[in-house]
């Protein structure tokens, strides 16, 4: 620990600003802002860390470091035979955090279960319209269409009931927006005249309570005293907002913070020679792709989606664009993920064999087309822009000319929304580790239609087969169902899959047990500090 | 001089409603959606982004848009930003202060070096002393912001450790905002060592903000005190044997100081417009960081808001610069 830091600690404990002389402190250099503090109301990591992450708790909850779900709040759940009502028993003696605004006078029980979730479903719930309102993530897992009552059968047991069988509904309830606030609270503030409260104050029943928020500055946490999992090792939390990676990086060197997520591309290099920090890494639930536009010649051709996957050199983008911090993709959802189907051959680079192909659909000249490049690093690719000239000096060798096309990164979300491109570079993040949430929502008919299917294709032996995964419960047979999926997607290879990432996310040696979120989560409940 | 205060106040109103226009204009000629960016790769229905638009008022037409701003500024309500919801006027009211902190702290530097340093240049005309205030000048005033706080961070914060890297007190400390100046406020807070903390995180964001207005306010005096050193009423007192030193700063100097000070006047609007990015390096929680962050989200209101009010705050300093000078030196009062 640097000395600025020991000193600060070291005053704060004399002061009994902190409590105990041996209070432990962890700084978190965060990246922004947070939007607030409902997980319900936002979407963006951020949002997230600041809250759901740390504040609440789930009825399920990925288990630190996985993608595996674990009980939460419900102890345990039933599913019926024909797999649409579920019953969930909860924990008893759940306490919710005391904070300035509000005293708990009983434990958490099914009340706040039936008020987390109706308050989005429902919108005539009074809490519908409170902060905007608007449930972006509870409308995009399309809880709306799927839920038809949550209710309470006793103090200890809720029953969810739904309209269709869906497989991967657990796993999504796992996710932030399915976050647990109190229905004593929210009840208290709306007779105080004061809702938006309950999104700004934030109480739950997980490991850390909020103390303060200065905009912009500082988000200060202090461990829940009576976290039903066991009071945190950590009694304080602090995140630092530090929106330059550079000085992130300078924070974590002058000890300033212990950790920081998203470093820039180009330090990496220098932080693995440094003592200072210990550079975490793992392979990202992501996938980075480019998109053929199916409703447009000639990419309805398969020939020509088949020509253009066998011209790509997919070898040398992973070395140039990812430098050794990425893997070739050749399945639509990471190795990471159950039901990956390591059996898929991918298109090996063969422009004779490209050339050939182009030949039989027609285009022995080749055509014109355009490859849209995001003008923002993301995760999943860190220069698309870099990644579209390589691409189209490989197809021009295969006769097709290929523009370059970039967008304000909003302005480019909407027209690929809109459909306005012919190819384009974009990826994936998993939210929950389900191949669902990736052979779905990316390449179902539904996500068609201004989804997110990019490619716009919807092809109906692949969407049966999702589709079916989705009804059927054991993991054995969903397996098997998307493995077949997989095979499909590949023969009729409306994406070129380029690769998926690395996660960096750099910590200081003083920091124990840290784990990497592969679903890209910042959570403090379980990591940490060395005396 | 009635006449002349209310010939000038007479411009805010066409200035006020220009800017709002601007601003509002501006920020919407960026292309970008809002609603697509809140999104993501995620992705909305067309039904659902349209619902979206319609919910934040953004579907209406522009001009009826603008018009219901202009009502609601009207009447002192400058919006909800879209995306936390937060009044505009309390988000810039709570982060304002931490700027204005700022920024008089790097003016305070610029001028405390600035003027001894281009006295001493005009004094020692055509010596090395001028010569490397010159190319100092220079040098600062052509220096990038963000590379030149990096540099500054890399090598007193990270290197040397003498200064923390960002940020605007020790994360250790709460204190409770009473005036917003951290400076005060830690001074009323039950934990009144926080001050030196607060003191210690300001300095080199005042320094890398300070840098440009140091060098202007150099130049400006070097060549603004020459020219009074060559005028007769100075040489005649030289003439007359009084001490040299005094004829520089008392003689000479007052009437020197006169350009000085309007350019200092004018460096209120350069400083804000180095605040954004000196705040975004230096993690500093105050307006410019706001406005860089609403404009990547597209947070119409906020950055309506906040480009409106800091235009406020530059237009009261330039109409109390122009109502001192009029006092100062009526002259101008009467011209034009």
């Amino acid at each position: 620990m640097n000395k600025a830091l020991m000193g600060a600690v070291a005053a704060a404990a004399l002061l009994g600003a902190v409590g105990a002389a041996e209070a432990k402190t962890m700084v978190y250099c965060s990246e922004g802002s947070p939007e607030g503090f409902n997980p319900q109301l936002f979407t963006t990591g951020t949002t997230f860390d600041a809250s759901s992450r740390n504040v609440y708790n789930r009825l399920v909850e990925f288990e630190r470091g996985t993608t595996t779900v674990q009980p939460g709040l419900a102890e345990r759940y039933e599913v019926s035979d024909d797999g649409l009502t579920y019953t969930f028993h909860l924990r008893k003696g759940v306490k919710f955090q005391t904070t300035k605004g509000f005293t708990p006078s009983r434990d958490f029980n099914a009340d706040d279960v039936v008020f987390s979730f109706m308050r989005q479903l429902d919108p005539n719930h009074p809490y519908n319209k409170v902060s905007g309102g608007t449930y972006e993530y509870f409308q995009g897992m399309s809880m709306p269409s799927l839920l038809k009552t949550v209710e309470k059968v006793d103090d200890h047991t809720v029953r969810f009931v739904l309209n269709r069988p869906e497989a991967p509904f657990i796993a999504n309830i796992a996710m932030d927006f399915a976050s647990i606030l109190s229905a004593e609270y929210a009840d208290q503030m709306m007779k105080a005249g004061t809702p938006e409260k309950v999104d700004l104050e934030p109480v739950g029943t997980g490991p850390y309570q909020l103390v303060n928020y200065q905009k912009d500055a500082v988000i200060r946490y202090k461990a829940h005293p009576d976290y039903w999992r066991g009071k945190s090792s950590l009694d304080t939390l602090v995140f630092s907002i530090t929106p330059d990676a550079s000085v992130r990086y300078a924070k974590i060197q002058a000890g300033e913070c212990h950790v920081m997520p998203y470093p820039n591309p180009a330090d990496l290099a220098k932080m693995k020679e440094d003592p200072k920090v210990n550079l975490m890494s793992q392979e990202g639930l992501n996938i980075g792709y480019l998109a053929f536009n199916v409703r447009k010649k000639p990419f309805d051709d398969v020939k020509v989606r088949q020509a253009l996957n066998l011209a790509v050199n997919k070898a040398a983008i992973i070395d140039a664009i990812y430098q050794g911090a990425g893997k070739a993709a050749k399945n639509p959802i990471p190795p990471t993920i159950w039901s990956y189907n390591d059996k898929v051959e991918d298109y090996a680079y063969d422009p004779e064999k490209a050339k050939a192909l182009l030949k039989e659909a027609g285009f022995e000249n080749g055509f014109e087309t355009d490859i849209w490049a995001m003008p923002v690093q993301r995760p999943y690719n860190p220069n698309a822009r870099r990644m579209a000239e390589m691409i189209q000096a490989d197809w021009a060798a295969v006769g097709v000319k290929a523009q370059i096309v970039s967008y304000e990164w909003g302005e480019y979300l909407k027209r690929a929304q809109a459909g306005e491109h012919q190819t384009l570079l974009l990826g994936w993040t998993g939210d929950n580790g389900d191949p669902d949430n990736f052979l779905a929502v990316l390449l179902g008919c539904d996500a068609a239609n201004g989804g997110s299917n990019y490619a716009g294709w919807c092809y109906k032996p692949f969407d049966d087969l999702v589709m079916k995964a989705k009804t059927v419960s054991g993991q054995a047979e969903r397996t098997k169902l998307y493995e077949e999926a997989q095979v499909i997607f590949k023969e009729q290879a409306p994406w070129v899959t380029i690769a998926h990432s690395v996660v960096y996310q750099p910590i200081r040696p003083e920091v124990t047990d840290w784990k990497i979120d592969p679903l890209g989560g910042h959570y403090f409940y379980g990591p940490g500090l060395k005396d | 001089m009635f006449a002349f205060v209310f010939r000038r106040l007479g411009l805010v109103v066409p200035t006020f409603l220009g800017v709002t226009l601007f601003a509002f204009v501006l920020i919407r000629l960026i292309p970008g959606d809002p609603v697509a960016l809140m999104a993501g790769e995620r992705g909305l229905t067309p039904e659902r982004h349209a619902q979206m638009l319609a919910q934040l008022g953004l579907d209406r037409p522009m001009v009826e848009q603008y018009f219901s701003y202009l009502a609601a500024l009207a009447q002192g309500d400058f919006g909800r930003s879209l995306v936390t919801r937060s009044p505009v006027l309390n988000d810039f009211l709570t982060l304002f202060p931490a700027t204005l902190e700022l920024s008089f702290a790097a003016m305070l530097f610029a001028v405390v070096i600035g003027l001894p340093a281009g006295i001493l240049a005009a004094v020692r005309r055509g010596s090395t002393l001028d010569h490397t205030v010159m190319a100092g000048a220079l040098t600062g005033y052509s220096m990038p912001i963000f590379w030149w706080g990096l540099l500054l961070i890399m090598l007193f914060s990270v290197t040397l450790g003498w200064t923390p890297v960002s940020g605007r007190i020790s994360v250790m400390y709460y204190v409770e905002p009473v005036t917003g100046f951290m400076l005060i406020d830690t001074l009323l807070s039950d934990e009144p060592e926080a001050f030196w903390s607060a003191l210690h995180h300001l300095v080199l964001p005042a320094i890398v903000l300070g840098t440009i207005p140091l060098a202007v306010i150099a130049r400006m005096t070097r060549s603004s005190m020459l020219e009074v050193l060559g005028e007769d009423y100075v040489r005649t007192a030289r003439a007359k044997g009084l001490n040299p030193t005094r004829v520089v700063l008392v003689h000479a100097l007052r009437n020197a100081l006169i350009p000085v000070i309007t350019v200092i006047g004018l460096q209120v609007g350069l400083l804000l417009a180095g605040a954004i990015l000196t705040e975004t390096i230096f993690a500093w929680p105050g307006i410019g960081k706001w406005l860089i962050e609403s404009i990547g989200r597209r947070d119409y209101p906020s950055v309506q808001g906040g480009i409106l009010l800091v235009s406020c705050v530059v237009i009261a300093v330039n109409l109390i610069v122009d109502l001192l000078y009029g006092i100062i030196n009526p002259r101008i009062r009467h011209a034009r």
